[in-house]
């Protein structure tokens, strides 16, 4: 589903390469987590498959089910099914979070050729699914993640992800800030999502998050690559030593 | 002191082709001599230096093309008087009768013409002492030669908003509108004016509101991309009474709205907002307010929001001015552009001037551009550049339109900035 292949990239304005050749595949059904130092380029990878601007693919390539992301704009790349929830969830003062989440699914929808879905029915879609993830009805009028929490930040960005239904999800740091309910909660929310068309790439820093939302694959990146790939255990073997073991033995 | 020759030949041309209507009023005479003393103003006036006047007060009126759409009236379901204005003609045919409970309306000359008290307590009043310490030229021009306008007296909750609708249909018209308005101790009225009126519009509106009295104004000036407009609106406030006045701006060469407010009563709200969209480098639009805390524990708002694109140009200049004792003074104001690319450029004079000591004031001025990192938020959620940029536009201006208490009338101007939105960029 995903292919992601010696992909390099440096930041625009500035010499500094970060990603320095990475090579990824993703198939469909398969849940994939990224560990690796702070720094190493995991939420770049992220940004860059999603189409932030700032960054300049020097070298490689990725596609989606044999899309080229690169070459198409952030919108497309998310009507084409792809999704990130963001690592810093944004802010966005003056827009309510039902417009954004309506908004978003109809474009969505528009650009795939399928019809808008109604006033009414989204509202029972959004709040069934936001029940789900405990998101209240106050939390849905406010204005996009303003005054919303760490936790409940993180928690908004997997409701977008369940009304979107996209198919390749990356979910950047989505267990940081979440509390042990939290953590429960949004792990059934991913996992209620699982389905054999559809991919996570799930960035994380603990083992914890990787006890309810269980991987077939995890890699390890450091300094722009992929250094290392394995099952589940790898991810146990950093939780326990930590990266120097792994990253003297790939040196 | 003798004007600058510059003025003095530019006011005398202009009032070389102006004649004061017959049996003149002592308000309208007394006006013209302070135009003569005065002089219009000048490119090199201080108050004046941001926005070019000399098409305000040039002999001619430049022209102004008709901009038509599909878009019905404004307010169209809003139960309204309407009072019509073509070309600053009043149109009986196309207006409403001019009664509703608890309001008295006439047209101006009708009211002089009677020698209605009031009318003739109030007209070029509030506009004279709005004369000092800054002088307001055009003001008084329009005092002296207003050809039309209403004359509203509120004495009770009125039961329903008057709407003044002011179209435009000749693109040389050249239009001077006075309408005066009183609102009695503890009455209340929303007054609505829609449209862009003339190729060249002066037009001053003085609201007297008395203890206890709220005003509500709301007024969305039209979207002829040619017009000018020079508008003054003087208000003076009584004890706990409320003025609250939003104007929406789409469009239009030049606009220059003064808003000049005294809070001469204890306890007293005065509220003016506004937001004005703008695309072209011809587009200049001027928010100009001052006003004058003089009684204790008033609360002043100032809101306003410009989203210009293209070289469009906007203006602020807003200033509080607190006099010695009035305490408890709550002073605010906010004025912000958004500017959709680098040519376009937002001028703004805030300024405080406080002579009392215990009083909370606070002012802020700022021009950015669109939020990259909330603009990819939402295009990664599959929102296109467009569609993204246009919500990001309208949360912009928000702040500006919660001003406004009533919500259909705020629905109302939200659908036309959309509208707005969608033929634009
Ligand atoms: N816009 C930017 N400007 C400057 N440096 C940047 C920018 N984006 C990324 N970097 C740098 O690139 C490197 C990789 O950053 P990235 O955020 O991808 O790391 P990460 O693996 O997600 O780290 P963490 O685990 O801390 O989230 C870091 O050194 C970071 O400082
Ligand atoms: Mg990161």
């Amino acid at each position: 589903m995903l292919e992601i292949k010696d992909l390099r990239v440096k930041l625009e304005d500035e010499d500094k390469q970060i990603l320095k050749g990475v090579d990824l595949t993703v198939n469909a059904g398969e849940v994939h987590a990224i560990m690796g130092p702070n720094g190493s380029g995991k939420s770049t990878l992220s940004y860059v498959l999603s189409g932030r601007g700032g960054y300049e693919v020097t070298g490689g390539a990725a596609s989606l089910d044999g899309t080229d992301l690169l070459d198409i704009e952030a919108e497309e790349r998310a009507a084409e099914g792809l999704f990130l929830a963001f690592q810093y969830p944004v802010e966005i003062p003056g827009v309510g979070n039902m417009t954004f989440l309506r908004t978003a699914v109809n474009a969505q929808r528009k650009a795939r050729g399928e019809e808008e879905m109604s006033a009414g029915e989204f509202l029972k879609v959004v709040r069934a699914k936001a029940k789900e993830l405990k998101i209240d009805a106050d939390m849905l009028k406010r204005p996009v993640n303003v005054g919303f929490s760490g936790g409940e930040k993180k928690r908004n960005e997997i409701l977008q992800m369940a009304m979107l239904e996209p198919k390749m999800c990356i979910l950047d740091e989505t267990d940081s800030g979440l509390d042990v309910d939290a953590m429960k909660l949004v792990s059934e929310g991913v996992n209620a999502l699982r389905s054999p068309e559809r991919a996570f790439l799930v960035i994380t820093h603990y083992q914890r998050l990787l006890d309810h939302i269980k991987p077939d694959v995890v890699h390890i990146m450091a300094d722009g690559r992929i250094v290392k790939t394995g099952g589940p255990e790898l991810a146990l073997e950093v939780e326990n030593n930590g990266y120097a073991d792994i990253l003297a033995e790939v040196a | 002191m003798a004007l600058p020759k510059v003025k003095a030949d530019a006011t005398e041309a202009l009032l070389a082709t102006l004649t004061l209507p017959e049996g003149a009023s002592e308000a309208r005479q007394a006006a013209l001599a302070r135009v003569g003393a005065m002089g219009l103003p000048h490119g090199r006036d201080e108050y004046w230096k941001y926005t070019k006047p000399d098409t305000l007060t040039s002999v001619e009126a430049p022209q102004a093309a008709l901009f038509h759409n599909d878009e019905g009236p404004l307010f169209d379901d809003v139960d309204r008087v309407k009072v019509v204005f073509v070309d600053g003609v009043f149109d009986a045919g196309a207006s409403d009768d001019l009664a509703a409970e608890g309001l008295e309306i006439d047209l101006l000359a009708d009211a002089m013409a009677a020698d209605i008290h009031w009318v003739n307590d109030l007209y070029g009043v509030l506009e004279t002492r709005g004369q000092v310490p800054v002088e307001r030229p055009l003001a008084a021009l329009n005092t002296a030669f207003a050809t039309a306008g209403v004359a509203i007296r509120v004495t009770g909750k009125a039961s329903k908003p008057v709407n003044l609708i002011y179209l435009h249909s000749d693109t040389g018209s050249d239009v001077r509108l006075h309408n005066v308005i009183k609102v009695e101790a503890g009455a209340e009225m929303t007054l609505l004016e829609t449209g862009p009126a003339a190729a060249r519009l002066n037009k001053v509106l003085e609201v007297d509101v008395a203890d206890g009295a709220a005003f509500h104004h709301v007024r969305a000036q039209g979207r002829d991309h040619e017009r000018r407009a020079v508008t003054h609106c003087f208000t003076r406030l009584g004890t706990e009474s409320v003025f609250k006045s939003f104007t929406m701006t789409a469009n239009g060469v030049l606009t220059r709205n003064e808003c000049i407010i005294e809070l001469t009563g204890d306890d007293a709200q005065a509220h003016v907002a506004g937001v004005c969209m703008g695309d072209g480098k011809d587009f200049h639009h001027d928010d100009t307010v001052f006003i004058t805390h003089d009684a204790v524990n008033c609360e002043s708002r100032q809101v306003f929001k410009k989203v210009l694109r293209n070289g469009a140009t906007g203006v602020f200049q807003g200033k509080i001015l607190v006099k010695e004792g009035a305490q408890k003074t709550d002073g605010y104001q906010i004025s912000q552009s958004l500017l959709l690319d680098d040519d376009s450029q937002f001028l703004a004079k805030p300024e405080l001037e406080i002579y009392a000591d215990d009083v909370a004031c606070s002012h802020g001025s700022t021009s950015g551009a669109i939020d990259d990192t909330a603009l990819f938020y939402l295009r990664s959620r599959g929102v296109p550049e467009k569609a993204a940029t246009d919500l990001l536009t309208l949360a912009f201006l928000a702040e500006a339109l919660d001003e406004i208490e009533d919500e259909a009338l705020a629905d109302a101007l939200r659908d036309r900035l959309e509208g707005w939105l969608g033929r634009h960029g």
